[in-house]
Formats: C-alpha cells, sequence, structure tokens
C-alpha cells in the first residue's frame, strides 16, 4: 500500500539535487572512505593479538607478570607516538576540509540574485511566503515551495510557536527555526525534481507529521507557476462549486484558513487560495484527493491526533461540494 | 617524607580483627539498614538501583522500537510515544548511568587506594538516598499521570508552560536537582578520598588508572552539574512554576541562551559517563595481560585531557541553531580534537594488548567488543564534528546510532566487563565465564544489529523522535533489523542476569585475587570485610600486588576501637595524620527524607524551597550533633 504512488519520494542525503547537498555528499564520502581505511586498520591492530595463541581463562596458571623489556617499550612508545602524531595532523586537515566546506555552503558563500522565500514553522505545518519589494506582489502558500533549477534560494527561517528545524536533505543541511529569531539558508537545485523535508527539530505531538515539498522546476515553469499563485482563488465555476464555496464561507473554516478573493481570511492555518494545486493535505500527512480530503474533514484528530485542525461538523450531503470547491482551487 | 613516616607509633600489636568488627559492623535492624555509611553497602545500593533503572530504560526502548518496527505502526500513539522516547533518555542518562558509574567508583575506590572508607560517609549516604528518592519521585508521575513528553532535553518552549502542560516537566526538572545532589555528593567524597586517603607511598603517579578516571570525572561534575541547576531548575522551573520567562521568546526571554546551559552540561555529561568505564577497560586489561598499562603517563594526561576538552565542545549540539561561523569553526576544532586524548588511550591499549600476555576471560570479551564499537563510534564523531554533515546528520536516527555506539560500547560494554572482572570481589563467588561469554556474543551481535541501521535510516532522512513514519520512506528494512536487533540485546542481558543470579547462589568460591591483578582491592578477601584492611597496605610500586609478598609493607600502630583512618599528603602520599570516621548515623537519611519533601512541595509551590531549608536544617542539626563521649588524643 502506497499512499503516494504519483509522488517520487527522495528524502535521502545521499541523493542530492543541489549544490550545497553534493558538497555536503561529496565531504561524507570521503570521510567515510579515509575513516574507514582507520577503522579497519585499528581493528586489525586490536585483533592481531588474538590470532597469537594465547591462553584462555582455563590454562592458568600464567607468569605473575610480564613486563616488556626497555627496548621493547621504546620502539612501541615511537610506533604509538607517530599514531597519535598521525592522528593529529589526520584531524588538523579534516578540520580544514570541514571550514572551506562549510563556509561554501552557508549564506557567505551564496550567488546572487537569490529569490527570497520566508519559511515560518507551526505546530504542525510549514508557513511559505514568497518575498518581494512589491507588497502586492507576495504570495502566501503551505507545506509546498517551488524554485526555480539552477538559482539560489534563500530561506528566512522563522517560528511561531515552539523551535522546528526546516531540512530537505536532497538541497541542505537543516537550520533551526527559533521563535524570536531569524534564521537563513540558501538552497539551490541543479535538476528538476520533487524534494522531500520533514521537521527535524522534536516539536511536540505530531513532529512526525510534518513534512514539505520542495517542487524543483525549470524557470519558466516556476514563472507560470508563480504568477497563478500570485492571483486571487478561482471562482466556482458551477452551482455545485458555488454551494461548497457558501459551506466553506458559513462555516468555522474561515476562522483559521485564508482563502484570496473570498471573505475567508482566517491567519492561523495554511492558506487555501491555491490548495487544490498542492500535493499534500496535513503537512505531506496524506496525498491531496477528494477522498483523503473527506476523510481528514471529517476526522482530522483520527489522522493526525493532536492537530490544531478543528473538527468542524458538515452536513453530510455538504461534504461533497465542499471537497469539490476546495479541489477546485487550482 | 621518611620524617613524617617516623610520627606514626610503631610498636604497637598488629590489627585485631575482633576489634575491628565490634567498630565497623552496621547496627542491627531496619534502622540499622537505614543508617548503613560504609563504601560497599552503599555503592552496591547504587549498583543494584541503577541497574534496576536500566532494565526500566531498557523496557522503554523495547517499546519505542516496537512501535517503530513496521511504517504506521498504531502500537503506541504519539503522546505515549514521546513520552516513552523521554523517559527512555531521562533514565538512562539521570537514572542509570551516571549513578552506576558512581557507585562502581563508590565501591572500588576505597580499596584501590588502600583505606577503609570514602572521605566523607555519612554524605555518601545521603547521597544515594537523594539519587533513590529523586528516582521514586520521577517514576511515581507514572501514576499521577505527570510524565514529560518533552524529550530528556527539554528546550524551551516546547517544555515550558505554555506548550507542556501539566506537571511532567516539573517533575523532570525537579528530578534533575536530586540527582544532581547526588552526583556533586560522590564527587566531593571521591576527591578527597583519592587525593587525601591513599595508601602511604602511592605518590599520584602510582594511582590506579580508574582512580585517575574518577578524579577527573569527579572535577567535571563539580563543574557540570551547576549548569545543569541552571537551566533545569533556575531557568525551566522557574518559568513554569512562578512565570519568571527567562527562557520564553514571548516575554523576551532566550530558548538559545537555555540550551546553551544545558548543553554545557550535557556535553560533559557525555564523558562523565565514559571516562570511568575507560577507567576500567585499563584496569581488566591491566589484569589480563600481565603487564601494566604501556604509556600510563600518556594514557593519564589523555583522561585529564578529555576532562578539560569535553568543556569546550558542546555548541556541536546546536550547529543548526545558526550560531555565527567563526566560532562554529572553533566547536568544529575542539569536537575532533576530543579524538586525540581517546585516540591515544586506544593506542596505548592495543600496545598492552600485542606487549602483554593475554587471557581471554569474559570481561576481556566486553574490553574488546568496547574497542569495536567504540572506535566506531568515535569515527561517526568525527563525521558530527564537521559542521556541514553536522547539518545533514544533526537529529537523524545517524546520531541515534552515533551516540548510542559510543555510550553502549563506550560505557556500557566497559561496565558489563567490570561486572564480570569485579564480581567476586563483591560476591565471593567467581561468576560463570561461559555464560559471561555468550552474553557477550548475543549482546554484541545484538547491538550492531540495532544500531549499524540506524546510520542507514539517518542518512537516507529519517529524523529521530518521530512516534512513526510512512511506507514509501524505505525506511522500513533498517527499522526493521533495529527492533530485531533490540529483541535480541534484551536476550542477551536475560542471560547476563541469569548468569549473575546463578553464580551468585552457585558459583565457585572465589579467592583474593582470582586473576592475579596488581591493585590493592585484590589484596583484602572477596567480599572484603566492612574495614577493607585489617592493617592498612604501604604502597611502594605502581602496581603493588606484582611485588614479592615478603616485601610488601603495612601501616601499623592505627587504632582499632575507633573508625580511624590515615590521611596522606596531596602528592606523595606521605602520612599526614589520623583521622576518625563518624559513626553509622541515620541522619543521612531523614535529611534526605526532609528534603525530598520540600523539594516536591516545591514543584507544586515556590514556597516548598522553604520548606526544604527548614527540614534540611533540622536534618544537619541531627547529622552534625557531636558524639556523647568525645575521645582526647592522647
Amino acid at each position: 500500500m502506497n499512499a503516494f504512488p504519483l509522488l517520487l519520494v527522495s528524502q535521502s542525503a545521499l541523493e542530492p539535487g543541489g549544490t550545497n547537498a553534493s558538497r555536503i555528499l561529496t565531504l561524507g564520502e570521503g570521510m567515510v572512505f579515509l575513516l574507514g581505511i582507520i577503522f579497519v586498520a585499528v581493528m586489525i591492530m586490536a585483533v592481531i593479538p588474538l590470532m597469537r595463541r594465547h591462553r584462555g581463562i582455563e590454562q592458568e596458571p600464567l607468569e605473575r607478570t610480564h613486563q616488556p623489556s626497555e627496548a621493547t617499550e621504546r620502539k612501541l612508545a615511537i610506533v604509538v607516538g607517530s599514531a597519535a602524531g598521525a592522528t593529529v595532523v589526520i584531524l588538523l586537515g579534516l578540520v580544514a576540509v570541514s571550514v572551506v566546506v562549510g563556509k561554501s555552503i552557508s549564506t557567505a558563500g551564496m550567488p546572487s540574485h537569490a529569490l527570497t522565500i520566508e519559511v515560518t514553522g507551526n505546530q504542525w505545518w510549514w508557513n511559505v511566503r514568497y518575498m518581494n519589494d512589491d507588497a502586492s506582489k507576495i504570495i502566501v502558500t503551505a507545506n509546498e515551495l517551488h524554485i526555480p533549477v539552477g538559482r539560489p534560494v534563500v530561506i528566512r527561517g522563522m517560528s511561531n510557536d515552539v523551535i522546528h528545524s526546516f531540512w530537505i536533505p536532497g538541497l541542505q543541511g537543516k537550520r533551526d527555526l527559533i521563535p524570536s529569531r531569524v534564521n537563513t539558508e540558501w538552497i539551490q537545485a541543479d535538476r528538476p525534481g520533487n524534494f522531500r523535508g520533514q521537521c527535524a527539530e522534536f516539536c511536540g505531538l505530531q513532529h512526525a507529521h510534518m513534512a514539505m515539498w520542495v517542487v524543483a522546476e525549470p524557470e519558466d515553469k516556476f514563472d507560470a507557476w508563480f504568477a497563478h499563485q500570485g492571483q486571487d482563488a478561482v471562482p466556482p465555476a458551477t452551482e455545485e462549486l458555488q454551494r461548497g464555496q457558501q459551506v466553506f464561507l458559513n462555516s468555522a473554516c474561515i476562522l483559521c484558513h485564508h482563502i484570496q478573493g473570498t471573505e475567508a481570511a482566517g491567519q492561523v492555518a495554511p492558506d487555501l487560495t491555491h490548495f487544490g494545486s498542492r500535493m499534500t493535505i496535513a503537512a505531506g500527512t496524506l496525498q491531496n484527493n477528494k477522498g483523503n480530503l473527506a476523510g481528514w474533514i471529517a476526522d482530522p484528530q483520527g489522522i493526525k491526533p493532536g492537530t490544531k485542525m478543528a473538527t468542524v461538523p458538515v452536513k453530510s450531503e455538504d461534504m461533497q461540494p465542499l471537497i469539490d470547491y476546495l479541489e477546485s482551487l487550482q | 617524607m621518611s620524617a613524617v613516616l617516623t610520627e606514626i607509633p610503631r610498636e604497637t600489636k598488629t590489627a585485631d580483627r575482633d576489634a575491628l568488627s565490634r567498630v565497623w559492623r552496621p547496627r542491627p535492624g531496619f534502622t540499622g539498614w537505614l543508617s548503613v555509611t560504609t563504601h560497599q553497602q552503599i555503592g552496591l545500593r547504587y549498583i543494584k538501583t541503577a541497574f534496576f533503572f536500566l532494565l526500566l530504560g531498557g523496557v522503554e526502548a523495547l517499546l519505542m522500537r516496537l512501535q517503530l518496527a513496521f511504517p504506521n505502526n498504531t502500537l503506541l500513539g504519539p503522546f505515549r510515544y514521546n513520552q516513552i522516547f523521554t523517559m527512555h533518555g531521562t533514565t538512562m542518562m539521570f537514572l542509570f548511568a551516571v549513578p552506576m558509574m558512581e557507585g562502581v567508583g563508590v565501591c572500588l575506590v576505597p580499596l584501590m587506594v588502600g583505606t577503609r572508607n570514602v572521605a566523607f560517609p555519612r554524605l555518601n549516604a545521603f547521597g544515594y538516598w537523594m539519587y533513590l528518592m529523586g528516582g521514586i519521585f520521577f517514576y511515581s508521575g507514572v501514576f499521577t499521570g505527570s510524565v514529560t513528553a518533552a524529550g530528556w532535553f527539554a528546550y524551551t518552549p516546547l517544555s515550558g508552560p505554555q506548550y507542556s502542560v501539566g506537571k511532567g516537566v516539573d517533575y523532570w526538572a525537579q528530578m534533575i536537582t536530586f540527582t544532581e545532589i547526588s552526583a556533586l555528593c560522590v564527587a566531593v567524597e571521591l576527591i578527597v578520598t583519592i587525593l587525601r586517603m591513599r595508601a602511604p607511598g602511592m605518590s599520584l603517579n602510582r594511582l590506579p588508572l580508574f582512580c585517575w578516571s574518577m578524579l577527573v570525572q569527579s572535577a567535571m561534575i563539580i563543574f557540570a552539574m551547576p549548569a545543569i541547576v541552571m537551566a533545569s531548575n533556575f531557568f525551566l522551573l522557574n518559568d513554569r512554576t512562578i512565570g519568571t520567562h527567562l527562557a520564553n521568546p514571548a516575554e523576551g526571554g532566550d530558548p538559545i541562551l537555555y540550551q546553551h546551559i544545558f548543553w554545557f552540561f550535557g556535553h560533559p555529561e557525555v564523558y562523565i559517563i565514559f571516562l570511568p568505564a575507560l577507567g576500567m577497560v585499563s584496569m581488566i586489561l591491566e589484569a589480563n595481560t600481565r603487564r601494566g598499562i604501556f604509556g600510563y603517563p600518556a594514557v593519564v594526561l589523555s583522561l585529564v585531557g578529555n576532562g578539560f576538552v569535553a568543556f569546550g565542545l558542546w555548541v556541536h549540539h546546536m550547529f543548526a541553531t545558526g550560531l555565527p561561523q567563526l566560532g562554529e569553526a572553533y566547536f568544529t576544532a575542539a569536537s575532533m580534537m576530543i579524538a586525540i586524548t581517546s585516540g591515544v588511550q586506544i593506542f596505548c591499549w592495543i600496545a598492552t594488548i600485542w606487549t602483554g600476555r593475554l587471557r581471554m576471560t569474559a570481561a576481556m570479551h566486553f574490553v574488546f567488543g568496547f574497542l569495536f564499537i567504540f572506535v566506531l563510534g568515535g569515527m561517526t564523531g568525527v563525521m558530527l564534528a564537521s559542521i556541514p554533515l553536522d547539518l545533514q546528520a544533526h537529529d537523524t536516527y545517524f546520531v541515534v546510532a552515533h551516540f548510542h555506539y559510543v555510550l553502549i560500547g563506550g560505557a556500557l560494554f566497559p561496565l558489563f566487563g567490570a561486572f564480570h572482572h569485579w564480581f567476586s570481589k563483591f560476591t565471593g563467588r567467581m561468576i560463570d565465564e561461559r555464560l559471561g561469554r555468550i552474553s557477550f556474543w548475543i549482546l554484541f551481535v545484538g547491538f550492531n544489529l540495532t544500531f549499524f541501521p540506524m546510520h542507514l535510516a539517518g542518512v537516507n532522512g529519517m529524523p529521530r523522535r518521530v512516534y512513526t513514519y510512512p511506507p514509501e520512506m524505505g525506511w522500513q528494512t533498517d527499522n526493521l533489523l533495529s527492533s530485531i536487533g533490540a529483541l535480541m540485546i534484551a536476550i542477551g542481558g536475560a542471560v547476563f542476569i541469569a548468569n549473575a543470579l546463578k553464580s551468585l547462589r552457585a558459583g565457585r568460591v572465589a579467592d583474593a585475587d582470582p586473576w592475579d591483578s596488581s591493585t590493592l582491592e585484590w589484596a583484602v578477601p572477596s567480599p572484603p570485610p566492612a574495614w577493607n584492611f585489617d592493617n592498612l597496605p604501604v604502597v611502594s610500586s605502581r602496581y603493588p600486588l606484582w611485588i614479592d609478598p615478603e616485601e610488601r609493607a603495612c601501616v601499623v600502630g592505627m587504632r582499632d576501637d575507633r573508625r580511624e583512618v590515615l590521611t596522606t599528603t596531596v602528592l606523595d602520599a606521605a602520612p599526614h595524620h589520623r583521622y576518625v570516621l563518624p559513626a553509622s548515623s541515620i541522619w543521612p537519611f531523614l535529611t534526605a527524607v526532609g528534603l525530598t519533601i520540600g523539594l516536591i512541595c516545591a514543584v507544586f509551590a515556590f514556597s516548598g524551597y522553604w520548606l526544604a531549608s527548614l527540614l534540611g536544617l533540622i536534618g544537619f542539626i541531627g547529622w552534625f550533633w557531636p558524639p556523647r563521649h568525645v575521645e582526647v588524643e592522647p
């Protein structure tokens, strides 16, 4: 049973799709290789004496003590001293390489012309705002970032409640989102693809269900997406959809959710203006389709125990129009 | 030194065991049991209690592994799971690992340095009672519904009053106060015991390596524990009970400052747990390779170096919080430096194994298991010190794998080795070597099966502290293997317990020195009498039992009609003066009860601290009330 048959799930640091993740992976591979050799060498040295004839516990008595000769001890001192010296040299090298790579993936190493996206952690979803000097062009979405391939993107990370951590393993290491602070990092995708990430700092009950997707797409496709997201929600085209909209606007949904172009102006839950275009529901918990959406609206606590999504009573005859309307918000 | 030696009257009789027994025997009855102050009894109580908490923590670990064995498992809900991983971490760190190491130290250090008890026996008893009551208090939350689900690190604001309602976090924070008091008591008395009560002639360069490790560990406790008082009590508990907002960002408090203070304790804590284990490894190796540890000065300096450097790398727990880069680079270097001091010890041990005459006891199996697991954990530790790698691996199962490799490999395996090695000393019976080897192999394979796949799950993106995961993430194989491995560890643990129980009842009766070891604890009968040594030993070598028995010397002229010990000078261990240890007393227990009542009340109302002070004061008055017949020195 696969809940995401259509989505290519990739949340592995071993499958980088971006500059920074590739640099980290290369560093990691090099270190695994080097440290692996050292580990094997140390283990061989430790085990060789076991290969020689040694005495089991039953083979008593032993000589009372066995203090090796001065000459042996001197030789040992040279060997142990060299090993310790080699350790120091290797570690210094690793420190240097780490600092260099660390600088290259930090915002100090970021190319210019970056797109700035503000990501705010909430228990347990992500609010996303595409920043723009022109305030009317700021777009707001949730749990899903679209970025253009080949262009650096600055993530300004914040939090509304507890500490979260923004982490897309395929693109970059993690950065904590801390209330009352702003943390930045930059990501850049080198190939199109869907990159999954999830909150990496324990943030309470539903820490396990706080995922997000980064969709990296070619520049023109991204521009189209961006232009579309900036517009108001699609007005309901049919009578059925209009009914669905009325159900939404006349229920408690609007206390928390926002749909641009309608009276729904809540600010404490994910923006639903283009909900239908998103891949998942409830921060990566469910794939976005009508069946899952109906289940989610009917019983959010059953699907994501502890979620702040309220169980809003919806009459059974109203459910289908409501679902159809929300899914029509492309 | 000789000038001081002559001050000891040499004409007196040899020790009178009957007289010593009269002075040192415990008082009868239940109140006598509560009044015990001999270090062996207290140390064994620590060990037994800590072992019980190890089992509790182990059961919690098994529950977690059952939940994670399959994706989307619903065995435990999110709240239960979060509570259980919090309890697991807290139990293992505060109620098992540190008290266990201290228990072993309390048991062994006075014997190893050749004295009759720790320097402050009543403080020792008091420390144990505080630890026990703290543990009971913490677990009483299970029955009153006050169990924290905020993680053993209790980061604010998640652990603050707004996001963690109920009394769970308060119980957690106050439990730390208890274990802290206990740890500080042991630290103080071990430092004084080691520095001032060594056998005459045991200059610092003849101190057994285990005592060195306990000395460094105790010093670390003294510097690290005040930081956690600050974090758990001053920041967290005050924020929660009297609304100080010290760590509440919404009111100008600083959650990152809390993290700094927590990890300034939290990182040294790891070394507080594992330095004694390094000392145990040295002692087991020494006895079973028939030679002194190669490079004794280097090993000692490494231990001391470990102790210092451990305080300089706490920030590597916080690389993802966005600290300034230059500072981060410093902490990368410091974190890697710890690999040098650990590496030197590993090299010295391997050199010791190479040139010694190896005897593969069950304890030695655990030492070799330690070498494998700990060195592997050290390698991943070096990787995590590198900021770029840490930014990917931080808070994933890679880190979970890493610190279980260094803590189970670095502390638990040596500890199990120590159990097998010193079992006879405190029980009078030899532990079954064959069963010991069997339990080692089950534990060793089970351990690697549990924790190696976690490295892979981690780099494949699995974060820590998630109560479940979706099936399409590709983590199920790794998790299933881990869960099977966890069951294997449980079986290994069961074999170990069975072995201990069987050997306790039917093991071969042990003589004083079954391993032909080098250090003084093997000079006394197994189990040792309450006064340890009939005549306090005099030491002329780093390996006092490896010199000819005819050349061994002892102190004569100690009075055997009171609890008298000899204090010596710090560096050369020249005799300094006679020191009379206080008699058994129930007041440490009563003081602990009084403080416990007050501290528990303080969780509910700040005025509880006044109650604690008052009851504590009454306790201390009883404790320090002078004995009726003060003897005047002749």
